[in-house]
């Protein structure tokens, strides 16, 4: 367990409002890196939309705000001069219901790195999508059929796929929204393998509704409550001996 | 229920079963109803039709001798132009009856040859300019009433005809000696509008069409799907928006007259764009079309799932990219459809078109969009009106070509929106 590593993104504060609805109050919590951090809570509770702040999908949104700190890097990802498509290139993402382009299997892959010009030719592209998809464990089920389209594999698949592209270019965090949440057992046991062996090269974050799979797969486990970060501490404290009295009674199911 | 007994129940479940079947019978008396409908009006179209693909012709031996034509073996194109090919004509048909002296008679005699075999001994002098001063069988067109009665003789009906005794024993001579025959008429495909029936055809006006659905196009797509993605992905919403959005569902419910109006004064008038051109009627249906595009591109906008978006910008994609790497390629069935929808109502579209002069009698094929022509559902009205018998057959036809054209253009619209479908899986 690595908790000395230095954070890699800090969050300081963090107030999200839709319109006068407060979503998110105070949240600060420090992310490390090449650890996989479990952002648990009932629904609701503001996990996902603080994961969103974090690659700043919200701006999207109309009339959403957001006061606070969230540093990369000691960088404010919220400064006016930072370059959002340089942020997303950073900060990569995985939706709760797994959603591939309606293209080739290769084509998906490939889609970041050709937006990004990360590929110098065509076997420089087709060398990043090998390592993509061998990294996301998938590449032997697909090898035979990388030029059909990602919509004719399973759901297992699909979602693994969209980590493979999420990866494809080299971010440094990844966020995961309930990536397991849409798979059956069998194909959420690959996607947590999977996540075991990134975690050697990327620190990930991950929301989840499942608490077996925060304590499975996470070191660090985040505890939302009604838009407010409770509790936050390595993940067999939180789970063995919580601070909070609210943490204990959703871990033991007395809510939630 | 407990209380209930069996029979109560079966009462019941039988009304609920009839109230089902009286339903299903409703819908398809409904569908019999309209289908029949359909059937008796195509039915009528095709039989009245049918014979305006069929020509009553003559053939004959003509002398194309240089001293009838008034040119020299050796005529340039110009002299060609000047050949008395209606001497040669009549002379042709003056030879096959002698006995016809008395010079009102020898002008009745030639009413039973359409004007259409001028055209085509010129045609044959241009064509082969070694038979001048030879002697050439051709095969040309005997005039409307001959094609008329001699069609309806052989059905076998009675019909009143304006030939008068002697023409029509004249024309029983002809028949007799096995010249007159009746055969597909290939030229109705491609020769413009005509005083004359025998000789009027649909390729002028099909033309026209082809070529103002083209200017149409190209302006109404790229306009109508821009505003479509500017409304969907860009603006804000805000007050002018709002306005924007309230005139354009406005516009598609505007009479398309008023359009033709606004062609008139605005293209016409100020811009001074050539009159009675597709290019002018391409533009007026262009803006007739936008709202029916921007409103169907709009929609196919809108029902692509927000997680293809959300994939395309947590990949680091541009507001742009995302746009027209994920958001179009989903949506582009949707606007292909509607795209093709709008133009297949531009096509049938009339009004707009007599407002800019499309309805002026043109009488030859348009080579550019820059030409006078005229479009299918205008023809279909000039002919309507004619007096003469010979185009009601005319009409009847043109409304099948019409019809064939709409058909193609939504057998493609469910191609494309199949084939886009299935890429989708």
């Amino acid at each position: 367990m690595n908790n000395n590593a230095n954070p890699v993104m800090r969050a300081d504060s963090v107030n999200v409002f839709y319109g006068k609805t407060q979503a998110l109050h105070d949240v600060s919590i420090d992310i490390k890196q090449q650890q996989i951090t479990a952002l648990i809570g009932p629904s609701g509770c503001g996990k996902s939309t603080f994961l969103r702040c974090l690659n700043r999908m919200n701006d999207v949104i109309e009339n959403c705000t957001i006061t606070g700190q969230i540093t990369l890097n000691k960088e404010d990802i919220y400064a006016p001069s930072v370059d959002i498509v340089a942020l997303r290139r950073k900060i990569g993402m995985v939706f709760q219901k797994p959603n591939p382009f309606p293209k080739s299997i290769f084509d998906n892959i490939a889609y970041g790195p050709r937006i990004h010009g990360m590929a110098k030719d065509k076997d420089d592209l087709e060398e990043i999508v090998t390592n993509s998809l061998d990294k996301a464990g998938l590449f032997n089920e697909v090898k035979d059929r990388l030029h059909n389209s990602a919509l004719g594999l399973s759901g297992g698949q699909q979602q693994r796929l969209c980590i493979a592209r999420a990866i494809a270019i080299n971010p440094e965090v990844l966020l995961m929204d309930e990536p397991c949440s849409a798979l059956d057992p069998i194909a959420t046991n690959h996607v947590e393998e999977l996540m075991w062996e990134l975690k050697a090269n990327y620190t990930i974050i991950i929301v989840t509704h499942s608490m077996q799979q925060a304590a499975r797969v996470s070191q660090q486990t985040g505890f939302f409550h009604m838009g407010s970060l409770v509790e936050v501490g390595r993940t067999e404290q939180i789970f063995q001996n919580p601070v909070d009295k609210r943490t204990r009674d959703y871990i033991t199911g007395r809510f939630g | 229920m407990p209380d209930q007994n069996l029979i109560q129940q079966q009462k019941r479940d039988r009304r609920r079963m009839f109230a089902d079947m009286r339903f299903r019978a409703y819908g398809i008396l409904g569908l019999m109803i309209a289908g029949g409908a359909l059937l008796f009006l195509l039915g009528n179209i095709f039989t009245t039709g049918y014979d305006a693909f069929r020509q009553t012709v003559i053939t004959m031996e003509f002398n194309l001798n240089t001293d009838d034509l008034g040119i020299s073996q050796t005529a340039s194109v110009e002299a060609i132009q000047q050949a008395n090919t209606l001497k040669v004509a009549k002379q042709a048909l003056y030879a096959l009856f002698p006995e016809v002296s008395k010079s009102k008679d020898k002008r009745n005699l030639y009413k039973l040859i359409s004007l259409g075999a001028e055209h085509d001994i010129r045609n044959q002098l241009f064509n082969h300019p070694e038979s001048i001063g030879s002697k050439v069988t051709l095969t040309v067109p005997m005039s409307s009433d001959v094609d008329q009665f001699y069609k309806a003789s052989q059905r076998g009906e009675e019909i009143k005809s304006r030939l008068d005794q002697q023409q029509q024993q004249w024309l029983q001579t002809l028949i007799n000696k096995k010249m007159v025959t009746v055969k597909f008429n290939s030229d109705f495909f491609t020769r413009a509008d005509s005083r004359y029936p025998e000789i009027a055809g649909i390729g002028g006006a099909v033309v026209g069409s082809i070529y103002t659905l083209m200017i149409c196009l190209l302006i109404s797509f790229p306009l109508g799907v821009a505003a479509a993605i500017y409304l969907e992905e860009f603006s804000r919403d805000s007050f002018i928006t709002r306005i924007v959005e309230a005139n354009i569902n406005n516009l598609a419910a505007v009479p398309s007259v008023i359009f033709g109006l606004l062609g008139l004064a605005v293209i016409l008038n100020t811009f001074n764009a050539p009159r009675s051109t597709p290019l002018a009627g391409g533009i007026v249906l262009a803006l007739m079309t936008l709202p029916t595009i921007i409103i169907a591109c709009r929609s196919a906008i809108k029902t692509v799932p927000p997680s293809i978006r959300e994939a395309g910008m947590a990949m680091g994609a541009s507001k742009i990219q995302v746009v027209f790497h994920h958001v179009m390629p989903a949506a582009m069935s949707g606007t292909l459809t509607g795209t093709i929808i709008g133009l297949a109502q531009a096509l049938g579209e009339t009004a707009p078109l007599l407002m800019i002069g499309m309805v002026a009698f043109i009488a030859n094929v348009p080579g550019t969009p820059t030409d006078p022509a005229t479009a299918l559902p205008v023809q279909i009205y000039l002919w309507a009106e004619s007096a003469e018998r010979g185009f009601v057959e005319k009409t009847a036809a043109a409304i099948m070509v019409i019809i064939v054209f709409l058909i193609v253009m939504n057998l493609l619209a469910v191609l494309i929106r199949n084939k886009t479908r299935i890429s989708n899986k």
